[in-house]
């Protein structure tokens, strides 16, 4: 197994939010700032982290035809029983993240990954796969908050002492003092809109990136050779 | 490893093991309920007890208002229930939530009274409304939920309880008139069921 290419993959060329499309829901509802998309994108790693390795443990004993339903309720079930605890045991982190958890069970990214990687590798690699994918839609969730809370509010990671304790007050910075924000920015749109510039950067850079390649077409053919 | 290959084919096997990861699930969801269930309550109870000192100046009641609760029938027969302040004993206000049809759902208002029907404050403690529009009527976002403070059914009179658009006392928001309108009208509501049942409440349970 090449777990190089399973970081890689997991936060840029496969990437849930930018390449996969996936979990939109969760990316447009949630990342009004940077703090949101963090807390978000890191409640969803250790889902995801979790969903991999029971899945992938259990699948020699799941049978192709009803590995939806049993992949679905385990998913589910986690879930819930991180959502419980994070009530019971860390309730000012469960304040800011509570909403945001309960949504984590539709993130189709979760299902995604236990269908495509977890069913088919060992729990090692599975997990690697979580985390990577996981840190992969933490970045994505990250970037986007980041960019519609400084334009919407002037600020970045407002509140970020709420969600990582006190030590994290650094973090929260007022880029624009006395701004009076952009509304839509906040809204619902402007997280299509975001999303859609970012895409088309990504693209760009790829795309910038295979033309340079072809351009040493040789050496390239030679480094492909070699894999 | 072969046999569990066939095993897993047969028809039988399917909603078996379905069957059996759904028992292991809801075992795993009551344990885990079973572990919570105290922690959690104990958790809302501090948020609970967070909002209602919110509400009352500091000092006003010298019992725990969350152990001290009386419900009382509104006159839409749902059950409000109260939280009594005391002080020696003695009734000096109540705590209670109302709420008001705002732009994007309901607008919950908690709202502390004293014996006299004068309020001594009130918090949005839950919306759904417009950010960046609406959601001025939080604390955290602006000073206007203040502007009850000190108010009665008395002063201003009746027909001035409402925003300023509607010839009331209360400022409205730019952009934003349905959600204040909405907390007015629920912050009456509360003053207005509070002298209807006064007597029954400053005598306690």
């Amino acid at each position: 197994m090449d777990y190089r290419k399973i970081v890689k993959d997991g936060l840029w060329d496969q990437n849930v939010v930018f390449s996969q499309m996936l979990g939109m829901c969760p990316t447009m509802a949630v990342t009004t700032s940077g703090t949101n998309g963090l807390g978000m994108g890191l409640a969803t790693t250790a889902v995801l982290v979790c969903a991999n390795m029971i899945i992938s443990a259990l699948r020699n004993f799941v049978s192709p035809q009803v590995r939806i339903p049993v992949y679905i309720v385990l998913i589910a079930t986690l879930v819930t029983v991180v959502d419980m605890a994070l009530n019971a045991w860390m309730h000012d982190l469960y304040r800011v993240l509570g909403l945001f958890i309960a949504l984590i069970v539709v993130n189709c990214a979760v299902l995604g990954r236990a269908e495509a990687f977890a069913s088919r590798h060992g729990v090692l690699a599975s997990a690697l796969d979580g985390l990577a994918m996981g840190l992969g839609f933490t970045l994505a969730l990250t970037l986007i908050g980041l960019i519609r809370e400084l334009i919407g509010a002037g600020t970045l990671f407002a509140q970020a002492s709420l969600l990582l304790g006190a030590n994290f007050a650094f973090l929260e910075t007022t880029v624009l003092p006395n701004y009076g924000g952009v509304l839509m920015m906040i809204l619902p749109p402007a997280g299509f809109l975001v999303l859609g510039l970012l895409l088309a950067a990504k693209q760009h850079c790829e795309r910038r990136a295979a033309r340079a390649a072809s351009t040493q077409l040789p050496a390239a053919a030679a480094t492909a050779a070699c894999h | 490893m072969s046999t569990l290959a066939l095993w897993r084919d047969k028809l039988s096997y399917q909603p078996l093991s379905l069957a059996i990861i759904a028992m292991l699930t809801s075992g795993a969801l009551a344990l885990s309920n079973q572990l919570t269930h105290d922690g959690i309550r104990q958790a809302e109870q501090r948020d609970l007890q967070a909002s209602l000192v919110q509400v009352l100046p500091e000092g006003f009641a010298d019992n725990e208002l969350l152990k001290d609760t009386m419900k009382i029938a509104a006159s839409d027969g749902k059950a409000v229930t109260l939280y009594l302040s005391r002080q020696a004993g003695k009734v000096n206000g109540a705590v209670f939530q109302v709420s008001g049809r705002g732009y994007a759902g309901d607008v919950v208002v908690i709202i502390g009274i004293d014996a006299s029907g004068t309020l001594l404050g009130a918090r949005v403690v839950k919306h759904q409304e417009t950010p960046g529009l609406g959601d001025k009527i939080e604390l955290a976002k602006s000073k206007w939920i203040r502007s009850f403070e000190g108010q009665s059914l008395a002063s201003p009179p009746a027909e001035k309880w409402a925003v300023k658009k509607d010839g009331g006392v209360f400022d409205q928001f730019a952009g934003a008139t349905i959600t204040p309108r909405a907390v007015v009208k629920a912050v009456k509501g509360g003053l207005e069921f509070f002298a209807a049942h006064r007597q029954e409440i400053l005598e306690g349970k």
